[in-house]
């Protein structure tokens, strides 16, 4: 609880994240941490929205959630909308349209994080000055990464919009299938600048393994702790960003639960809200809210999967769990390499589906018979999507419920706050710039999205801190 | 009595047969007037002024108003082009009108419209009314937040599919398209082959299922402005 010497550090807004979040820190007059939160400020009320319009209408929707990966909850909801027009098997190029959709999405995804938001961290390091520690200073310095991440983005965008039809909020996935198969011209335009790509992606996960490594003995403890990890992972234990069913581990590996459907996620995930944060805290129901959270994204779903099903990522992975030790890690900033790896495996997938003529089929659109509920998963960039859906009789959505990679990332996010907070700003004489950043730098490794995750209507403290010339708190009021 | 009448619009001069709207007119001798509520195979209705153009420097509905020889008709000139945008620009906050999710998106007549006349954001407060939606019949959708209360739907229904499913009830802001039943569309004699389904220039009245189809590239307004069809004749 705050008093008269409690002194109040706010990061407002967090930096290189989507979305909108702040993170409070309160010191002691010793300047020790005895509190560190996320908060999250935005609201995000979709689940309100969406209820009374039709079915077919929520891919396209829900995906305004989001201008970074919409094309997740785009392709989650039709996952849903599939099962709920009776559809559970899509024709081989509906699926494949997707899965190519749902790739590019990854790559881009992950091209923009780890070149624009996490690149001037790692280049510059974490507390060097913040006007080059920017996507601009790496232009400045690095061109040609600068320039190779904007191009790995572009490669992705266009896969997104031969697919959805739009590079941003398109509708391609329709319940039951998809409304357009891939032309020759669309296909050998991306096939042209495919082997230049994978170039760049065998690029970037040399960058992002040899920083791991070469700075392992800072980066092993720097906002790391043990926890839980969950993925979905293909029936056979391979890693699948589309599909698949529930797997969690706990931090040595020991699996807490395996192949769960979808439709049962509500088994064996439980949801806590919290008066402080639009967004709500998700467990492992067997575990409790104490012991059962989670982490989620690139860093849980390699932990999670029994192997890779494409050869250089597979052998990247192998590299990886080899580096840790054959062991589950928990190592923060081992994101950003786990995230590399998928970046490869996103691309070695768009190659194989490119070949794959299937993707010329126009055979679009499978039909079954209505039902009133469904639950599908993917795992989009950030990690772990869940879409929920209740439909009445007349076509209506009547309940969504939607928990989001972020959503899942929420306590491992916290825990890395409080942790970066004791380790590097706790005691310290003078709290600088650099310092705060550290906070970020931990943030950061988990790729939020913020706007996405927030949904938990409760009451979000009004904060207003008072600094004196010294930087000192004079006067904090809070709601 | 001759059988042509020779008029102007902007100047050019027009020949039309006697009985013609202007609109009709202009349509033939391949000049675009923009409108909503009216359709060629619907009786004209006055009801949305979108086709308002100036007649010997009064403001006339173009659907409406009957051509007369030497009549001058201004179409596309600043003054006209202002009122126009301003209606559509009210018709976009007097309901809510989300193109960003709606299926008719692409095939939208008032966004297609907005889209001729640069109409990137409105210039009005929004009014964010109530409006309901009725989604009881096992075939065709009602949302009532997108209807621009043109009337084809009242007029497709009563002149061609002789069923008269809809009319208008209420008065000013709160006028609305009602159905011939106690409750709802369900309880109605309407079907999904209905010409009223058909005409619907917004999202308002849809057949169900439809959804997105048609892929964003290929939709009717994706490469060519809206009166395009017109002006090419």
């Amino acid at each position: 609880m705050a008093n008269d010497k409690t002194k109040r550090v706010i990061i407002e807004p967090v930096t290189r994240v989507e979305g909108h979040g702040k993170v409070s820190i309160l010191l002691d007059e010793k300047n020790n941490v005895t509190q560190a939160r996320l908060h999250i400020v935005e609201f995000r009320g979709f689940e309100r929205f969406v209820q009374g319009r039709p079915y077919w209408e929520v891919p396209v929707l829900v995906q305004r959630l989001c201008g970074i990966c919409p094309v997740s909850h785009h392709l989650c909801a039709a996952k849903a909308m599939d099962l709920i027009v009776g559809v559970d098997k899509l024709t081989p190029t509906a699926e494949k349209m997707r899965r190519l959709m749902h790739y590019g999405q990854t790559y881009q995804s992950h091209a923009l994080h780890f070149f624009h938001l996490v690149s001037p961290d790692l280049l510059f390091g974490f507390d060097a000055d913040p006007a080059i520690r920017n996507v601009i200073g790496v232009a400045a310095k690095f061109p040609d990464l600068a320039v190779q991440g904007v191009m790995m983005r572009k490669y992705g965008q266009e896969i997104i919009k031969a697919t959805a039809g739009k590079k941003i909020h398109g509708t391609g996935a329709i319940p039951g299938g998809i409304n357009k198969n891939l032309t020759i011209e669309e296909r050998d335009g991306f096939l042209k600048d495919l082997d230049q790509q994978l170039e760049w992606c065998r690029a970037a996960l040399k960058i992002a393994k040899d920083y791991t490594l070469e700075h392992l003995a800072e980066l092993a403890d720097f906002g790391s702790f043990d926890s839980n990890h969950l993925s979905i992972v293909r029936e056979d234990g391979a890693m699948d960003l589309y599909d698949g069913n529930l797997r969690a581990i706990d931090a040595e590996g020991k699996k807490i639960f395996d192949q769960v459907d979808p439709r049962d996620y509500h088994t064996v995930l439980q949801e806590e809200v919290r008066s402080w944060s639009y967004m709500k805290f998700p467990f492992l129901q067997k575990l409790g809210p104490q012991k059962g959270w989670y982490r989620v994204g690139p860093l849980a779903r390699i932990n999670c999967c029994d192997f890779i099903d494409t050869p250089e990522a597979e052998a990247a992975r192998k590299e990886f769990v080899e580096a840790t030790g054959n062991k589950t890690c928990n190592v923060t900033m081992a994101y950003h390499w786990t995230r590399i790896i998928e970046l490869l495996h996103a691309g070695e997938k768009i190659k194989e589906l490119l070949h794959d003529a299937d993707l010329q089929g126009t055979d679009l659109l499978a039909k079954g018979e209505r039902r009133g509920e469904a639950a599908a998963i993917l795992e989009a960039p950030r990690g772990t999507l869940i879409h929920h859906y209740k439909v009445n009789e007349d076509d209506q959505v009547t309940m969504a419920n939607l928990i989001v990679s972020t959503t899942h990332n929420n306590e491992p996010m916290n825990q890395a706050v409080r942790k970066v907070a004791a380790d590097h700003i706790s005691g310290k004489a003078e709290i600088t710039e650099g310092l705060l950043n550290h906070v970020e730098v931990a943030i950061r490794a988990y790729d939020p999205c913020l706007s996405c995750a927030t949904h938990a209507l409760g009451k979000m403290p009004l904060e207003v801190t008072l600094l004196n010339a010294d930087g000192q708190v004079v006067d904090h009021k809070a709601t | 009595m001759s059988n042509t009448i020779t008029f102007t619009i902007d100047g050019v001069e027009v020949t039309g047969q006697p009985g013609q709207t202007i609109m009709e007119a202009a349509d033939a001798a391949g000049i675009y007037i923009p409108r909503l509520c009216a359709l060629e195979e619907l009786s004209p209705h006055g009801s949305c002024r979108v086709c308002t153009v100036m007649v010997n420097g009064r403001p006339q509905a173009a659907c409406t108003q009957p051509i007369a020889d030497g009549m001058v008709v201004e179409n596309d000139t600043e003054q006209i082009l202002a009122i126009r945008r301003d209606i559509i620009d009210m018709l976009f906050v007097e309901g809510n009108h989300f193109c960003m999710f709606c299926e008719k998106s692409g095939n939208c007549e008032l966004q297609a419209l907005a889209y001729r006349f640069g109409i990137a954001a409105p210039r009005f407060p929004y009014l964010f009314p109530k409006r309901d939606i009725d989604a009881t019949h096992p075939d065709i959708f009602i949302d009532r937040n997108r209807c621009i209360l043109c009337g084809r739907c009242v007029r497709a229904s009563r002149d061609i599919d002789g069923k008269n499913v809809f009319e208008f009830v209420g008065r000013g802001f709160e006028k609305r398209v009602a159905v011939n039943a106690e409750a709802n569309l369900a309880d109605t004699d309407a079907a999904a082959t209905d010409e009223a389904v058909n005409v619907c220039p917004t999202g308002a009245l849809l057949k169900k299922r439809v959804g997105y189809a048609v892929p964003v590239g290929q939709r009717k307004y994706d490469h060519k402005p809206i009166g395009s069809e017109i002006e090419k004749k």
